[in-house]
């Protein structure tokens, strides 16, 4: 009986103990970061559909269609958002309901802007591979090499203010870490570590940028 | 009028030349015929008419439009059914249907009611609700058929339509696209390697290999080119001499015992030739069939090419690529 008892608070002590940062608990500090983690990984891997595609000739079928380049391109982003959206709201749903996330109406409604354009920016990223790679197994290969540095880079797992500053110069040339300071200041509170207006223009000129890149990549891609 | 021009069409892929200058007139509302043995450059072709891919060099007009200047045009009067599955499983037949009556902008008004038409042109009626999995290798093509003509274009390409198919549901696709092009009056462009489909449907048929024109006529005139029936006797001692003196024999070839020859009208003179060629074994005549055709154009070695095969074959291509 002595040993379970001690079990038991052993099990309590690390249920009770939580690491605070900026008022808020760990559990709900990395509540943004795993948002944009959903985002990162799913939307990324939305450009495997591209190869899946080109494996039958369905996308042959697509690109045949009196349709511009761009158009099958903006249809792809708005396909994959949709999947996106519906996760994220998933997520907001759970974080509402277990995790102690009080959402307003501003809040959710910022949630979601912020989460859209970063998913703008990510599914680009996942088309443009997937539109230059004719194998899923380099797909994976490249996502995960741009994937993982996007994501433990992002200060979705900490924060970003007490780093090393050789290791803050690669969190602050990383636009996703724009998108999780961003939803951390509109989910929790807490005060932005870049400066809202700041987060706001990297995320929005990231997207700019990779939606060229993409209808470009788009427009040369081969079968 | 010509609703398929080419001018020194060719394509190069980095060191292969796929398509060689190539120049092909195509009338409208002909089933032409592009037969050639794997990796001849059909497809390629193809490609190019449907604006897949840029010529490397040479022009080509489909419909009137040039094919890289006014390649949205050229694909709103074209309609393509792929070598491949190019279908959405997860979708009834129905949905993919509206699915590419959207993409070509059929009128909104119209979409029903001319899904209605091309469903009940090959005979899928009943079937169109079924999600796509549910479908027969035989119905899927009839479906992409249907799909192909919706948007009701000028000139319908087919790659290989009844690859990897049983024999019946070949026959029964070839009425299909017979129907489609009396009753349509489109023009229908098809890729295959088999003979009998060629001949089969086929007003004009060019034989490609190695990416250019090595004959193009009607399958009618492509046989009759061949200089009459093909005989081949076995005999002990035959006489060649004798018959290299008549008229009517040509082509004498002589293999392991077998004498193979052309003969101009071989129901009335093989009388004579047995006569006088010696102690027959055994005779075998046939009126040319394109097979021979095919095998005197681009010659009997295998070729040990990318094959293109059926689907499953590609995806493993595609792996190792």
């Amino acid at each position: 009986m002595g040993e379970l008892n001690g079990l038991y608070a052993l099990w309590y002590r690390e249920l009770g103990s939580s690491i605070a940062i900026g008022g808020a608990n760990y559990q709900t500090f990395i509540y943004p970061g795993i948002l944009a983690m959903t985002v990162l990984f799913g939307s990324l891997f939305f450009g495997l559909y591209i190869i899946m595609d080109k494996r039958v000739d369905f996308l042959k079928e697509v690109l045949v269609a009196p349709l511009s380049r761009t158009t099958i391109f903006f249809g792809k982003i708005l396909g994959g958002g949709t999947d996106g959206i519906i996760q994220v709201l998933m997520l907001m749903v759970l974080g509402a309901l277990f995790f102690g996330i009080h959402y307003t109406l501003y809040s959710a409604i910022m949630t979601l802007v912020i989460i859209s354009i970063l998913m703008v920016s990510v599914i680009s990223i996942g088309l443009i591979f997937g539109s230059l790679m004719s194998s899923p197994e380099g797909f994976g290969l490249v996502s995960s090499f741009v994937i993982f540095p996007l994501f433990f880079l992002s200060g979705a797992l900490y924060p970003v203010n007490n780093l090393p500053s050789w290791l803050h110069v690669f969190v602050s040339l990383n636009p996703v870490s724009y998108a999780v300071d961003a939803l951390r200041a509109v989910i929790i509170g807490t005060p932005s570590s870049f400066g809202f207006g700041m987060d706001f223009a990297v995320l929005i000129g990231f997207a700019i940028v990779m939606v060229i890149v993409g209808t470009e990549a788009f427009k040369r891609m081969k079968l | 009028m010509y609703v398929i021009e080419t001018k020194n069409l060719t394509k190069k892929f980095e060191k292969l030349t796929a398509v060689s200058k190539l120049n092909l007139k195509i009338k409208e509302g002909e089933i032409f015929g592009l037969l050639g043995p794997n990796g001849a450059g059909k497809t390629t072709t193809l490609s190019m008419l449907a604006t897949l891919i840029p010529p490397s060099e040479g022009s080509a007009t489909v419909n009137g439009f040039d094919v890289v200047k006014e390649s949205s045009k050229v694909r709103h009067s074209i309609g393509f059914v792929f070598q491949d599955p190019s279908s959405d499983d997860l979708l009834t037949g129905r949905e993919n249907l509206y699915l590419h009556a959207l993409m070509y902008g059929v009128d909104m008004h119209d979409i029903n009611k001319k899904m209605d038409d091309v469903l009940r042109l090959v005979d899928l009626t009943e079937r169109q609700h079924e999600r796509m999995k549910l479908y027969s290798g035989g119905m899927r093509r009839r479906l992409e058929l249907a799909r192909g003509l919706l948007h009701e274009p000028k000139i319908l390409f087919l790659d290989e339509p009844t690859l990897g198919l049983d024999p019946q549901t070949r026959q029964h696709l070839w009425g299909y696209i017979k129907r489609l092009s009396t009753e349509k009056k489109v023009t229908i462009i098809i890729t295959t390697h088999y003979m009998e489909e060629a001949d089969e449907l086929c007003d004009r048929i060019a034989i490609v290999d190695h990416g250019k024109i090595i004959a193009l006529d009607t399958p009618h005139n492509l046989k009759h080119g061949m200089g009459g029936d093909l005989v081949r006797i076995r005999v002990k001692k035959p006489n060649i001499a004798a018959l290299r003196k008549l008229k009517y024999v040509k082509a004498i070839k002589r293999e392991d015992g077998m004498l193979t020859f052309t003969v101009n009208d071989a129901g009335k003179h093989l009388q004579e030739i047995l006569k006088k060629v010696g102690e027959v074994e055994s005779v075998e005549s046939h009126s040319p069939t394109l097979n021979d055709v095919f095998l005197r154009f681009t010659g009997s070695e295998i070729r040990d090419q990318e094959g293109e095969g059926g689907y499953f074959e590609r995806m493993m291509h595609s792996r190792n690529r």
